[in-house]
């Protein structure tokens, strides 16, 4: 008895299959894309030149990229030295010392916060951040600042990044087995002394991902950093200097990038170098929850 | 028909991974009766008793070697219609999983889904099998409630009246009174006493006192082996083999 | 013992004040959108499109941002949805969960939901090169949809993961096949999760500024045409708080606002969506 049913049920099988196998295969094809698009620039100089050169000029075909990299990651940094012993403090806070009712409230406002688009980060780094810096901070160390600067991208950035740490750091706080932590009381242990030395001693690769997970959102994000953080090519010698980071470059050069072939390849090596940067980091963050899953 | 709904296992090794579930088991379940599979958990009973509708083959990493014959037909061979191998055997779980629809769609599905479009058929048959499993008293007012609002007893009342109403030849249970409170479990054993002059019914259980209120026919597993089967009353009341004894006395469990 | 007490209590007040100060930052976010974009909100803003070039123009509003949005997010969210679901599917029903196939792909997925918008928006730009496109609403929904498809993927896949094995047992052994299991079983008993899942996605995509930049272009007109440019709701910000004039400053702070309102609406809504569609769902 062959019935339409089962065939229905080959067909769509296939179909589907081929659907997952297809979108695979479409990004991995535009991912090589953007190979081909950037190789034109990497035929004229070689990648050490272009990786570590600070001449960024590109109507005299000088296309180094060195300035915003590194740009990219002071901003990244000073955005973790912020965030990181916040959110740290945040999620032992809410997973050990406060009430139920309060860290329900607060993780659906951090659900909240990881959902507001960049842009309006950026507004209100432009608004509040920038100022402040201009007004208050930058006199306070005796230093001049229009306020558009590497530590207003920072400090954006380390907000937009707290909940990324503090959701996973939260749940893998919260997956310490029970037991751990009752051992270490039971020896006499106070409070404090057992997740010092247990809950996040065994939290710590879940603690580690997040960060990583954070630091690979805060070198890609854009427009936000991009608002607020100057935009001057040049390296900054100081927080209360204007930066350029990598994403920004990319945004800002869009427009004109079509008239020199050149200079497009040179965004799109750009976009290529950020995403390598990025996939890297977030290969590893997975790689070290999958293990923390695997032994669970 | 008769001899048709026959279930027959032979030389059926089971694995997951490098686990070696069951082994070489053979065995015949008969016709219209009770059969128990007793045994200590973790000894390959719930296994067993899905390998005879192939569920297993949903679970990672299983290998299955041997043939389980039904209809005289070995279902583990290439191009057997899944779907319509299934069909002649019902299935009942420790838990009632009714499917996330109303009360009346869940008996409806079956048939549905098997090719009846008639509407009043559906109804009747949905009449029928309600009343089949003594539900229909208890729902009839509310039909289109969603499954979940029913008593677990009257999920699992809903979920054995769901299985008959595409017209198994077997009923299988794998604990299907393991979740419900003893007055539940008495209705469902009511029913399958009164069920077995229509099917052959299989089930797994931990409980001896279950076993030896229904059963015709015990099957008695130790770690992945069958160790005895037989009659009820042999194998009750004068096993042949040591472990069986120790098992039925209660000694290992 | 002392020393053990004040570590305990300095620590206690540094995390008291960590979470205060993550607290009040979310507030201080919330109250400037507010501050800044509720008297800029009036009837003229919603139902006007800018007079007279969006950076300078001082009359009009930002209703061709704001449909341009509404639109660019519906469509890539239809069209990564008809993608993710069967993907989700077969990796659920018609894989096994263990099997080397299903760990891949589900480990490209997450690495892919990292990427960061702008490579998206690059990425676009390279796919509307290929089929000749300019900037336009269709090169927008192409760049979303590459930036929303990762995330619904596995967003689906965790909702259908999370079904219990025995109720796909109970489907097959009254015979069903697995595709009958799919839409009639597993759609049902899913679909507050799946709703969810839409919901975040379409937040993500209506929000991201980055990856719309080069491949949506930007319009003073409402979108009629998927060939030719339309604004968003987050470049009518990004564009015009720049500006020198007051006026169009204003702009971009309604259009903040309304943004940050779409948002937590979805949020809120995602939220009452898993509490209340639950009665049909097994746990």
């Amino acid at each position: 008895m062959k019935n339409t049913r089962n065939l229905k049920d080959i067909i769509f099988k296939n179909l589907i299959k081929l659907l997952t196998n297809i979108s695979i295969l479409v990004l991995i094809g535009i991912f090589l894309s953007l190979i081909i698009k950037s190789a034109p620039i990497l035929k004229e100089k070689s990648i050490i030149e272009i990786l570590f050169s600070t001449k960024w000029q590109p109507f005299k075909k000088e296309f180094g990229l060195w300035t915003f990299i590194i740009s990219t990651f002071y901003v990244t940094i000073f955005s973790l030295i912020i965030s990181v012993p916040l959110c740290i403090l945040s999620s032992v806070y809410l997973s050990e010392y406060c009430n139920k009712r309060i860290k329900i409230f607060f993780l659906s406002i951090i659900d909240i916060l990881a959902g507001i688009p960049s842009v309006i980060y950026g507004i209100w780094g432009v608004i509040i951040i920038v100022p402040l810096i201009k007004n208050q901070i930058a006199p306070f160390f005796n230093a001049s600042s229009n306020g558009y600067s590497l530590l207003a991208g920072a400090i954006v950035l380390s907000v937009m990044i707290f909940p990324i740490i503090i959701q996973i750091t939260v749940q893998v706080m919260e997956n310490v087995p029970r037991e751990l932590r009752e051992a270490s009381i039971a020896i006499g242990a106070t409070k404090w002394e057992t997740i010092k030395f247990v809950v996040l001693k065994k939290a710590q690769p879940g603690i580690i991902a997040s960060i990583i997970i954070a630091t690979s959102r805060a070198l890609g994000e854009t427009i936000a950093v991009l608002m607020v953080v100057g935009n001057v090519i040049k390296i900054p010698k100081s927080v209360f200097d204007p930066a350029y980071p990598l994403p920004a470059l990319i945004a800002n050069n869009y427009g004109e990038m079509m008239s020199i072939p050149l200079y497009e390849s040179a965004i799109m090596l750009s976009a290529l170098i950020l995403l390598i940067i990025v996939l890297a980091f977030n290969v590893l963050a997975r790689i070290i929850l999958i293990r923390i899953e695997r032994k669970s | 028909m008769e001899q048709k709904s026959h279930i027959e296992a032979k030389k059926l090794n089971v694995y997951y991974g490098n686990n070696h579930v069951l082994k070489n088991i053979n065995l015949q379940i008969p016709d219209k009766k009770i059969t128990a599979i007793i045994g200590p958990s973790g000894c390959g009973k719930t296994t067993l008793l899905k390998s005879f509708n192939r569920m297993i083959d949903i679970f990672d990493e299983v290998k299955v070697t041997g043939e389980v014959l039904f209809d005289n037909e070995n279902i583990y061979k290439k191009n057997i219609e899944l779907t319509h191998v299934r069909k002649k055997m019902g299935l009942l779980l420790q838990r009632p999983f009714p499917l996330p629809m109303s009360i009346f769609d869940n008996v409806a599905y079956g048939p549905k889904i098997h090719g009846l479009k008639s509407k009043k058929k559906i109804r009747e048959l949905v009449e029928f099998y309600l009343k089949e499993t003594s539900l229909w008293n208890e729902v009839k007012d509310k039909l289109q409630a969603p499954a979940t609002s029913l008593s677990i007893g009257q999920q699992q009342r809903l979920c054995l009246a769901r299985g008959l109403a595409v017209e198994p030849e077997v009923i299988l249970g794998d604990e299907p009174t393991s979740a419900l409170d003893p007055i539940a479990t008495r209705k469902i054993e009511e029913k399958f006493h009164q069920l077995k002059k229509d099917y052959t019914i299989v089930i797994v259980t931990h409980i001896l006192r279950q076993a030896k209120r229904l059963a015709d026919y015990v099957i008695f597993m130790y770690l992945g082996e069958l160790i005895e089967a037989g009659p009820a009353d042999k194998i009750f009341n004068e096993p042949e083999k040591e472990l069986t004894k120790e098992y039925i006395k209660g000694l290992i469990s | 013992m002392i020393k053990r007490k004040i570590e305990e209590i300095v620590f206690k007040i540094l995390m008291y004040s960590a979470f205060i100060t993550v607290l009040i930052s979310f507030f201080i976010i919330l109250f400037t959108i507010l501050i800044k974009g509720i008297p800029s909100l009036n009837l003229k803003m919603i139902t006007q499109t800018p007079k007279g070039g969006y950076y300078l123009g001082k009359e009009g509003g930002i209703l061709n941002a704001i449909t341009g949005s509404l639109i660019l997010a519906c469509s890539s969210t239809f069209l990564s949805m008809m993608i993710s679901f069967p993907i989700a599917v077969f990796l659920n029903v018609y894989n096994k969960k263990k099997s080397r196939y299903v760990q891949v792909i589900r480990f490209s997925f997450d690495v892919l939901t990292g990427v960061p918008s702008i490579v998206y928006g690059a990425l676009g730009l390279i796919v509307m090169y290929f089929f000749n496109l300019r900037a336009s609403l269709l090169g927008g929904t192409i760049a979303v949809t590459l930036l929303i498809l990762p995330l619904m993927c596995r967003g689906i896949d965790e909702v259908l993961q999370m079904t219990p094995k025995s109720l796909l047992e109970s489907s097959y052994a009254l015979g069903s096949t697995s595709l009958e299991t799919s839409f009639k079983i597993l759609l049902r008993q899913c679909y507050p999760g799946i709703i969810t899942t839409i919901l975040i996605s379409f937040g993500r995509g209506i929000g991201d500024a980055a990856s719309v930049l080069f491949t949506a272009g930007f319009s003073d007109n409402m979108p009629g045409n998927f060939l030719r440019p339309a604004a968003t709701l987050p470049l009518a910000i990004f564009f015009q708080l720049t500006s020198p004039i007051k006026e169009v400053q204003s702009r971009a702070y309604a259009a903040a606002i309304i943004l940050t309102m779409i948002i937590l609406f979805i949020s809120i809504m995602s939220r009452v969506i898993s509490l209340r569609f639950e009665k049909y769902k097994i746990k």
